[in-house]
């Protein structure tokens, strides 16, 4: 009995603690489920073992940001909850979204490839649901192929390939050699270099298809003296999204020449290079906690629980269609450490980003580059704009 | 009559000479050093080796000393304002980048971006007497006039948190626009503006009750939205008018600080940055961070006189008089 009043009085006392701290956010605490969902990945071949596989990738960015909605959410009354599901490689991931996640969670982090995304996205359970694709850089996704319960957080390839070619027009690097891999990334990273050439008036004046062997001491010494002799051009392009030769192609060309696209000068999210607009707290914040350098999953992980977080502190709720409203309102601004307000593109789901121009150990610039001009936002000129896009959400 | 005709002349002369002793520092963050420019002059004076990446900087309220953050040796510096000798050092924590000084001039609050707290210094004792925890990353930082508040701005968390300046507890938290950056109160302390650098925009709150009172936007033609990212606030003692550095739109813009209206935009240097007011609030200077200089703007004109090479990076502005 003595007990009981205690505690009553306990909890009383706490609840005037919090009222006077917080007077504005007295009520309970309002809860947010989110589910990570990934699968273990092989580990690929590389090409040398300068860069470590990493396991975790966007996981750790997700945690950062969860960590940072849980911050806010002291002082607002929120609760963010991640849990994280990792399929094994031989697993199967439909079998753990319907048992693990349908009817448990709203807000989903996908961690996965294309295929399997609209996979998901296309369950009845996904219905009501929002999943944040935090992997996937298919332009298909962002046209015919886009799923309205899916907004993608890192920037699809015709958004690289237009930052890409908004620095080489701006250099002046107006004839590419197009050199593309054999993989079915590279012939996709391809086809947006193509139409960003034709976009911003550039001209392919060779393509060629890597034919020779992913070995380096044959492909280095001989094959790409060879393999690059063709007419002039000012800059060699490159789509090789696995890594498998592009790397040897710097200082073996027959002539002189910049290389730009998967390899020498990339397009990405976010690099370790990048350190203005406050990038170099979250850089050293990432590092405090992952022991690591921030990937683009990682920054595309934090950005999606920080959109949502954000959403969920603004709309006062965690009700699915005022979140997903407000997310693709034009009063949703989120911070990415860029140097521009994020926004969701309305009709196709695409975050709106800078794309980070970086070498291996510099930041070279950051699209969309001075001087191309939009009428309402310049990072419209990257990627799908409304008109361009192809995507036509049906109404879940 | 000749007497006091001369007497009124030689205060005349007192006074103008006070106004060309009048001295502009700038910390300059790529140079590692400190700008000191003659504004009536228009001049560069000399450019004096301070410490380690110097962002943030306070004048003592009799103008004897310079506070400067150095970010990369993890301290805030004493300078001595007239010979430029570093006096001590004040433990700020790792990274200090903003900081705010007391009217008093003897408690300094300092932002430790890296781990989300507030830092209270005793500047007399040169020591931290407290660690305040607040949202991520807080940046803009300030202490109203009458020493009843001091806010701090988290830019990840998009809030302000009121501290009561006697205990050092958070009473309040108010959410704000996205990315909020600095914060200023009027010389009454009874409004509080800040900046929100995502959103584009400025809100400003009654410092009472802490409710909004106005939002204001910017347009500017010509640029687009994204580009307006307001920093640095201030607001003339009479609440005439307010200035507010737009950041990459490279423009300061002119607040009619009663009816809360844009009333004119102004041209200035690249990446405008923050803001400081001559003693006499007939100027103001702005730090520009791309162009690597700093506007002068007569206020009586609303136009923009002067801009004068800094060194690269300026950052913040004093100004001792």
């Amino acid at each position: 009995m003595m007990r009981k009043s205690n505690r009553l009085l306990i909890s009383f006392l706490y609840l005037l603690l919090i009222s006077t701290l917080h007077p504005a956010y007295a009520k309970a605490k309002l809860n947010i489920n989110i589910a990570y969902l990934s699968q273990e990945q092989k580990i690929p071949l590389q090409l040398s073992n300068l860069d470590p596989f990493v396991k975790n990738k966007g996981l750790k960015g997700a945690e950062l940001g969860i960590a940072d909605d849980n911050t806010t959410g002291e002082f607002t009354g929120q609760q963010f909850n991640l849990v994280t599901f990792v399929v094994p490689i031989e697993g199967n991931i439909v079998d753990t979204f319907n048992k693990d996640i349908a009817n448990k969670f709203q807000y989903v982090i996908v961690n996965l490839n294309a295929e399997q995304l609209n996979t998901l996205a296309d369950l009845p359970a996904a219905k009501n649901m929002l999943l944040f694709d935090v992997a996937t850089l298919d332009d298909a996704l962002r046209n015919e192929q886009c799923r309205s319960n899916v907004l993608h957080l890192l920037p699809n390839r015709a958004m690289r390939a237009d930052a890409l070619a908004q620095y080489m027009l701006k250099k002046r690097w107006n004839k590419w050699f197009l050199v593309i891999g054999n993989s079915p990334e590279d012939r996709l990273y391809a086809e947006a270099l193509k139409r960003s050439a034709k976009r911003f008036g550039m001209k392919i004046v060779n393509e060629k298809t890597w034919e020779h062997t992913y070995d380096a001491r044959k492909t280095t010494q001989s094959d790409i003296a060879v393999f690059t002799q063709v007419d002039d051009y000012d800059v060699l392009v490159v789509a090789d999204d696995h890594g498998e030769f592009g790397e040897y192609l710097d200082y073996r060309t027959w002539l002189a020449r910049p290389i730009i696209g998967t390899q020498g000068l990339i397009a990405s999210a976010w690099h370790k290079t990048h350190e203005q607009w406050g990038a170099i707290q979250m850089q050293n914040r990432f590092k405090d906690k992952a022991g690591r350098w921030m990937e683009e999953q990682d920054y595309g992980a934090y950005l999606a629980t920080r959109a949502l977080g954000e959403a969920v502190t603004r709309s006062l709720s965690n009700q699915l269609n005022l979140i997903k409203a407000y997310l693709l309102s034009p009063a949703f601004a989120l911070n990415g450490y860029t140097g521009a307000p994020l926004s969701f593109r309305n009709w196709d789901g695409q975050l709106r980003m800078p794309v980070l121009l970086a070498a291996p150990r510099s930041l070279v610039a950051v699209a969309p580059i001075e001087g191309f001009l939009h009428p309402k936002t310049e990072l419209d000129t990257l990627g799908f704009d409304q008109a361009e896009s192809h995507c036509q959400w049906t109404p879940q | 009559m000749i007497k006091k005709t001369s007497l009124s002349l030689a205060i005349g002369l007192l006074c103008l000479s006070n106004v060309s002793a009048e001295s502009v520092f700038v910390t300059l963050e790529n140079d590692n050093a400190l700008a000191v420019v003659d504004p009536i002059a228009g001049k560069l004076i000399k450019t004096i080796p301070i410490g380690q990446r110097p962002r943030g900087i306070a004048i003592s309220p009799d103008y004897k000393l310079l506070y400067i953050a150095t970010s990369d040796d993890n301290t805030i510096k004493i300078i001595d304002a007239v010979t430029f000798k570093e006096l001590g050092q004040l433990p700020s924590g790792k990274d200090p980048e903003t900081f705010a000084l007391n009217p008093a001039g003897n408690r300094i609050y300092v932002s430790n971006e890296d781990n989300s707290m507030v830092t209270v210094i005793d500047v007399a004792k040169k020591k931290a007497i407290k660690q305040i925890k607040v949202g991520v990353e807080p940046e803009g930082i300030t202490v109203s006039p009458d020493n009843r508040w001091l806010v701090s701005a988290s830019e990840t968390t998009n809030m302000l948190h009121w501290i009561d300046t006697k205990t050092n507890t958070i009473i309040e938290n108010t959410l704000v626009d996205p990315r909020p950056r600095a914060v200023s109160f009027t010389a009454d302390s009874q409004q509080l503006w800040v900046s929100s650098e995502m959103a584009g925009s400025v809100m400003v709150l009654d410092a009472n009750n802490q409710q909004l009172i106005k939002t204001i936007k910017f347009e500017i033609s010509g640029i687009t939205a994204d580009k307006i990212q307001p920093v640095g606030v201030v607001i003339d003692k009479e609440r005439h008018r307010a200035y507010v550095a737009l950041g990459p739109a490279n423009r300061v813009a002119v607040i009619n600080a009663q009816t809360l209206e844009v009333e004119k935009i102004l041209l200035v240097g690249q990446r405008v940055w923050n803001l400081a007011f001559s003693p006499d609030q007939k100027r103001l200077y702005t730090t520009n961070g791309s162009s690597n200089d700093m506007s002068i703007i007569d206020l009586d004109s609303q136009t923009v006189t002067k801009s004068i090479g800094v060194g690269t990076y300026p950052w913040g502005v004093v100004v001792k008089p």
